[in-house]
């Protein structure tokens, strides 16, 4: 076997001369876009899409440039280039994305190229993290880890980010369009609200395909992705996205903004139609010009090399010794630590949701920290997951109360994952030029309220998602609570929403009643708690409740006072 | 307006003619695709090479039943935000087998001077004031490329190579 840098950072895609001189090749083209823009040659309006595509917004106090982590996934290395990047151009701390993306908020454009140089030292960037294109394609942030993995996903996602890098059919599409992939039953990837989502599966003779839903979305039209195919065999994975994307690049629409993603496309042709379309232009690419031939998907996975496993055995003695003697750690354990493939290994979340802290947000300090633990205890890799926090997917189930320990010193052990305080929140008007509504302040509001580490395990699994504005970058639609600032006469108001499911079995959740204020709102979400826990069956989860009970016990008692 | 072949700015042998104007018979001439549709009779027996001018939303199966008749199909971007002429391109040459020239009109940019010719563009024309510096350079400034594409017609087997250089 070829390894690749065995046993240090083994899972994280190794780069070659050849991607080295394409990221550098990039960060001198848009060091010359910004000469051009400056000399007057290219307009703003010429200059825009291809910021963006580098990455560059201008949002309502500076500009913000989002970096891309490929599917979420980071070496140690690059980490402290991140945080050192936040020391030196930022103001010392950095934005963790739901697509699993880091952002820094307060950048200098004079900087961005240098910036930009100092990333691609790590073999980073910040291609199409924004703009008219596909975007970082996002997965499961246990991929290689989870118990329950079919189809290792990093290695299509990492298929996906090459293809879809300049591709020069589709980087001027009506609208910015998003991939996900899962590799396992269970869906951590939320994968019917994409633009397409992908489940890599595999049939009897174990070969190696993928299930299409496309048209999925949320913003200001929510819709769930449709079926559009359950069986595309591996060679033509390739072949069947280009298709997708040439059906929606001909015929998406591009007279109205909010009207030009795929799921419009999806939604007035109807399934069936989009479909055929779909299945036509794959009859016609079907062929050995597209096909994505198995060596090439052996080189791929070759180059994310493989971390060195040692024989454990599962609930090692210190572990459980540790357990009982610390009721926290345990706590910690129960809540944000999963179960492994390999035994003796652990797979461990780290919550950047501390009580009444910003959802996503960490230091320098604490970067440098995670990418020291990384090191220490995950074979120098690590995760951004899409719900803002970070994992470490390789820890030594004997080594974990030595993780948890420093993160707990550091403020970085808030045992929360999945639970009521694990919200996710869009950065709203604190930051950005679309919101309506703050969406940070409410979030740290929710959050202090339901500090109480022992109430939130007791409400167990329930999420709350926040968006600051209709574009629903806080996936409000699909919070078991969701949350949606809206203006009213200049007024910073809230509309609840219950039920949303971001998993397979995907829904999007019901208006409760009117808007409320941000203060009666962190009430409101007490009052539907309270409902929840008095009337739930043994076991039963919040949207499990809310479908046998209905919504008018919560909608009562919420509006009572009313 | 400057013609943009091959990096630089070449003389330009076709002449484009407006609706209502009379059609030169002896040099090569570009109308309306709307112009052709409403008068084709008129172009029958017509020895110099025609061309026709397509909108971005008429898309390549429209105008395949009559591509042997055009040695010319100019796709306009009526903004170059407006991605679909790549398609209707890569379209025409893919799966409808067109070699003659496809030229990119109305407001493209240098910037996809190489995604143009990837998807099967021969030329582009550019506004009055354009640095055709910035063509040139558009030509070696990205070396790696990750698809197959028209001017470089390697399978998908090799997902990472060089450009040929």
């Amino acid at each position: 076997m070829n390894h690749i840098a065995p046993g240090r950072n083994a899972g994280v895609y190794s780069y070659d001369d050849i991607d080295r001189r394409f990221v550098a090749e990039r960060v001198e083209q848009f060091r010359a876009q910004v000469e051009r823009r400056l000399s007057g040659e290219l307009t703003e309006e010429e200059f825009k899409p291809l910021r963006l595509m580098n990455g560059l917004y201008l949002q309502l106090h500076a500009y913000m440039l989002r970096i891309a982590v490929p599917y979420g996934v980071l070496t140690s290395r690059q980490l402290r280039k991140l945080a050192e990047i936040g020391r030196k151009y930022d103001k010392g701390y950095g934005h963790f994305t739901t697509r699993q993306n880091l952002q820094f908020n307060w950048i200098k454009l004079e900087d961005t190229p240098a910036i930009l140089h100092e990333l691609a030292e790590v073999d980073m960037h910040a291609l199409q993290t924004s703009g008219n294109c596909v975007r970082n394609v996002t997965t499961d942030q246990f991929v290689g880890a989870a118990r329950d993995e079919v189809v290792d996903g990093r290695v299509y996602a990492e298929i996906l980010r090459q293809w879809t890098t300049l591709h020069p059919e589709f980087t001027f599409l009506p609208r910015k369009f998003k991939i996900a992939i899962m590799g396992s039953d269970a869906d951590r990837a939320a994968i019917r609200v994409h633009d397409v989502g992908v489940f890599a599966k595999r049939n009897e003779r174990g070969e190696v395909g993928f299930t299409f839903y496309v048209g999925g979305g949320l913003g200001r039209s929510p819709f769930v992705g449709k079926l559009v195919r359950d069986w595309v065999p591996e060679e033509d994975f390739v072949a069947y996205l280009e298709a997708i994307l040439r059906v929606y690049n001909q015929y998406g629409r591009r007279d109205n903004l909010y009207k030009a993603r795929i799921k419009i496309l999806v939604h007035e042709l109807g399934q069936e139609k989009f479909t055929q379309e779909v299945e036509e232009e794959f009859a016609r690419l079907r062929g050995p010009k597209y096909r994505l031939a198995p060596e090439v998907v052996d080189e791929i996975r070759r180059r994310f090399g493989g971390p060195a496993f040692e024989t454990l055995t599962d609930e090692p003695e210190s572990f459980q010794a540790a357990k009982a003697a610390n009721p926290d750690f345990a706590r910690w354990v129960a809540v944000n630590v999963l179960a492994h493939k390999v035994p003796g290994y652990a797979a461990a979340t780290i919550s950047l949701k501390p009580a009444g802290g910003i959802p996503g947000d960490a230091t320098s300090e604490q970067m440098d920290l995670v990418a020291d633990l990384a090191d220490a205890h995950s074979f120098g890799e690590l995760r951004v997951s899409h719900a803002q926090n970070l994992v470490l997917a390789h820890v030594r189930q004997d080594a974990l109360f030595t993780l948890w320990t420093a993160l707990e010193a550091n403020g970085l052990g808030t045992p929360n994952a999945g639970l009521i305080g694990d919200i996710i929140a869009c950065p709203g008007l604190d930051y950005c030029a679309l919101a309506n509504a703050r969406s940070i302040p409410l979030a740290q509001a929710i959050s202090a309220r339901f500090a109480d580490p022992a109430r939130q395990q007791t409400i167990g699994e329930l999420g709350i998602k926040i968006s600051g504005c209709i574009n629903a970058c806080g996936h409000h639609h699909v919070g078991a609570i969701g949350i949606l600032g809206v203006d009213k006469k200049g007024e910073e108001f809230y509309q609840i929403t219950v039920g949303g499911d971001p998993t397979l079995t995907t829904a999007i959740g019901d208006i409760l009643g009117p808007a409320v204020t941000a203060d009666e709102t962190v009430d409101a979400i007490e009052a539907i708690v309270e409902v929840y826990l008095s009337n739930r069956h043994d076991g039963e989860r919040f949207i499990d409740t809310l479908k046998r009970v209905g919504h008018g016990p919560f909608k009562e008692r919420v509006y009572a006072a009313h | 307006m400057p013609l943009i072949k091959d990096g630089r700015i070449v003389e330009d042998e076709w002449v484009a003619v407006a609706d209502g104007e009379p059609v030169p018979a002896d040099r090569p001439a570009i109308v309306t695709f709307e112009r052709w549709q409403a008068e084709r009779a008129s172009f029958d027996g017509r020895n110099a090479a025609l061309g026709v001018r397509v909108k971005s939303g008429t898309l390549a199966p429209v105008i395949a039943p009559d591509l042997d008749r055009f040695a010319l199909v100019a796709i306009e971007f009526p903004k170059f935000r407006d991605g679909r002429g790549f398609s209707t391109a890569r379209e025409l040459r893919e799966r409808y087998g067109y070699s003659g020239e496809i030229r990119a009109v109305g407001h493209v940019i240098p910037d996809q001077y190489r995604f143009l010719l990837r998807t099967g563009f021969t030329s582009a024309e550019a506004p009055e004031t354009t640095n055709p510096e910035s063509w040139a350079r558009a030509l070696t400034e990205i070396t790696v490329a990750f698809q197959p594409s028209l001017d470089d017609p390697q399978p998908l087997s090799l997902l990472r190579r060089r450009l040929g250089s």
